[in-house]
């Protein structure tokens, strides 16, 4: 089996060779026999409904940018009408009221909703295990059953067992970047601010960003291009002009100057990723860049810092699951605090508990200081660290992920094991930079490894053209899972 | 940092959740273990530096004080555990 990218979608769509009827029935027939678990709901009716009114609207004459393409996302999003579930139980019949601007530019854009992807609970975790709607299969795991990563594992999956061409995630401490990483993909997390968060269920709100999961880059860029902008419904949106962000994407990279952070190569990196990573750098050498070694001499500490903000804004956002408005509610209680306490109880899993509790000591008085001002003093210093490095770089290159994606069940008994695994991708988050991963090798046991790129503040346009470059070059983004072959 | 029940309780009673009995072992450990993760900052000299609260100190924006929202109170509280005649339902808190 090949890749079939966005791309080549639009042009079989605009020249007619075929119909979005045809190309939404012939992803819905392969999500309905899979048995990946990368859906939660699945739409057949609306999607066909809308394929129908796309494929008239190109008969009279719409140029829509990505007009009958099918797509998915992440149930993270809200949708009109639609169920979403947050992968939360809490969630579980909940019909969004109103629908998230990403999900109203894209379908704006022409793009056809096939369905909600499966995902970490509240987007709270790397393996997608932390799903009240079950585990999700990589379909790179071929004789063991191996995680997808998370939190957008399932739009991921999705889109490496070819369900759907590309997919909607979100990216609050590499939950975009490390599933691509571990399933083959390019993840490309914008700028913090260059999507609307209205609608998107909230975790850390000052972390959390909606990004694109696809084959290339060249495919995020024109998804990014419908799905960014500036939205006076998010407080945090930044206001600047729309970019089209394929138009450095065959910019030469002669003369590039690339970083690499030493931070991300010390212990507990796999000898075969840097490796892998190690060739992708002399594949940029031999394209005209030039390497030079660099610090972040701060980076160490983000995963700590990491734990303290996020889980401290997700106590927060979390609160509002209360029962009474939306959502949950207990069946047994005699009073009001007993419905609050059983509802959240019995509402969310294991993991989005921890994290409302850290979030929640680390809030409490005489904690304050010592935990969240400390960790917003730390993040600054982080922040620092990268606006410093690009005074000398153009970019930061390094593994997106410490391992390959591993097994179900073996990190999962330890929650700090498993948040060791975004050790590469938080300090992104925490300086709100845009970053990417893309396919870069495999292992000697056939799984996927990604190569990180991190650009400066809104250069998303440099940041997918280095990435679009790499791609030209080799063709491991065009690898597909070897379960494929056999379907 | 080594949290014991007690403040384990006290943590799950501000965070509106129940914690069983059998749960608070694994809580203390859990969440301990969390902590020293993230007391690894205290290696880090922060004096002076200011707190960053957002990426790129974004500051809120202002609006006009129009409104631009309609009201759509019946479609919200379509989709509440418990609402009547407008209201939402809840225990009675006050005899």
């Amino acid at each position: 089996m090949t890749i079939k990218t966005i791309k080549q979608h639009l042009a079989d769509l605009k020249h007619g060779q075929v119909s979005s009827v045809e190309l939404t029935s012939d992803y819905l027939a392969r999500i309905a026999s899979s048995e990946l678990n990368a859906f939660i709901s699945v739409n057949p009716e609306t999607a066909l409904a809308a394929a129908k009114h796309a494929d008239e609207e190109r008969a009279a004459g719409s140029d829509k940018p990505l007009l009958g393409l099918p797509i998915a996302h992440k149930d993270i999003f809200c949708i009109d009408g639609t169920r979403t579930t947050c992968g939360s139980k809490i969630l579980e019949n909940f019909t969004a009221p109103y629908t998230a601007t990403v999900v109203n530019r894209l379908s704006d854009a022409g793009t056809i909703s096939l369905g909600k992807t499966n995902m970490d609970e509240f987007a709270m975790g790397s393996s997608n295990e932390n799903s009240y709607f079950g585990d999700v299969l990589n379909p790179w795991g071929n004789e063991v059953s191996r995680v997808p990563g998370g939190s957008s594992g399932g739009s991921a999956a999705a889109v490496a067992g070819q369900l759907v061409p590309a997919s909607t995630g979100t990216d609050t401490g590499g939950s975009i970047r490390q599933p691509a990483a571990f399933c083959g993909l390019t993840g490309v997390k914008p700028s913090y601010g260059r999507c609307s968060r209205y609608g998107m269920i909230a975790f850390a709100s000052s972390l959390d960003q909606a990004a694109p999961v696809t084959h290339t880059a060249e495919d995020a860029a024109l998804l990014l291009n419908s799905m960014t902008g500036f939205d006076k419904r998010d407080s945090t949106s930044v206001e600047i002009e729309n970019e089209d962000f394929t138009r450095d994407l065959n910019t030469p990279l002669d003369g590039l100057k690339i970083g690499l952070p030493k931070e991300f190569f010390g212990e507990g990196l796999d000898d075969e990723i840097a490796q892998r990573v190690a060739d992708a750098i002399k594949v940029y050498e031999s394209l005209g860049a030039s390497v030079v070694d660099v610090s972040l001499p701060n980076a160490k500490l983000a995963l700590a810092a990491y734990y303290v903000i996020a889980p401290a804004e997700a106590s927060s956002n979390l609160a509002r699951f209360d029962g009474v408005r939306y959502g949950y509610r207990t069946e047994h209680y005699d009073d009001l605090g007993q419905m609050y306490a059983r509802t959240r109880s019995e509402g969310f899993g294991e993991e989005v508990k921890r994290r409302i509790m850290i979030g929640t000591y680390a809030l409490s008085s005489g904690y304050y200081d010592a935990y969240y001002a400390k960790a917003q003093k730390v993040r600054r210093l982080i922040s620092n660290d990268f606006d410093s490095l690009f005074q000398q770089v153009d970019v930061l290159i390094g593994p997106t992920t410490p391992t390959t994606a591993f097994t179900h069940g073996s990190r999962s008994d330890d929650p700090v094991a498993m948040y060791l695994n975004d050790i590469y991708t938080i300090p992104v988050n925490l300086a709100g930079l845009p970053a990417a991963s893309i396919q870069c090798g495999l292992s000697s046991n056939g799984l996927p490894i990604g190569l990180q790129l991190i650009t400066p503040y809104l250069q998303e346009s440099r940041l997918l053209k280095v990435a679009h470059q790499f791609q030209l070059e080799t063709d491991w983004h065009t690898l597909t899972a070897p379960s494929l072959e056999v379907a | 940092m080594t949290l014991d029940s007690k403040t384990v309780h006290t943590i799950a009673r501000l965070s509106q959740l129940n914690i069983d009995d059998g749960e608070v072992d694994r809580y203390c450990q859990e969440l301990s273990n969390i902590l020293s993760l993230v007391e690894q900052m205290e290696q880090c000299d922060t004096t002076d530096i200011e707190p960053m609260t957002h990426p790129f100190d974004a500051s809120l924006r202002l609006r006009s004080d129009e409104v631009t929202e309609t009201n759509q109170r019946e479609k919200f509280q379509a989709i509440a555990p418990q609402a009547e005649r407008g209201l939402y339902l809840v225990p009675k808190v006050i005899d």
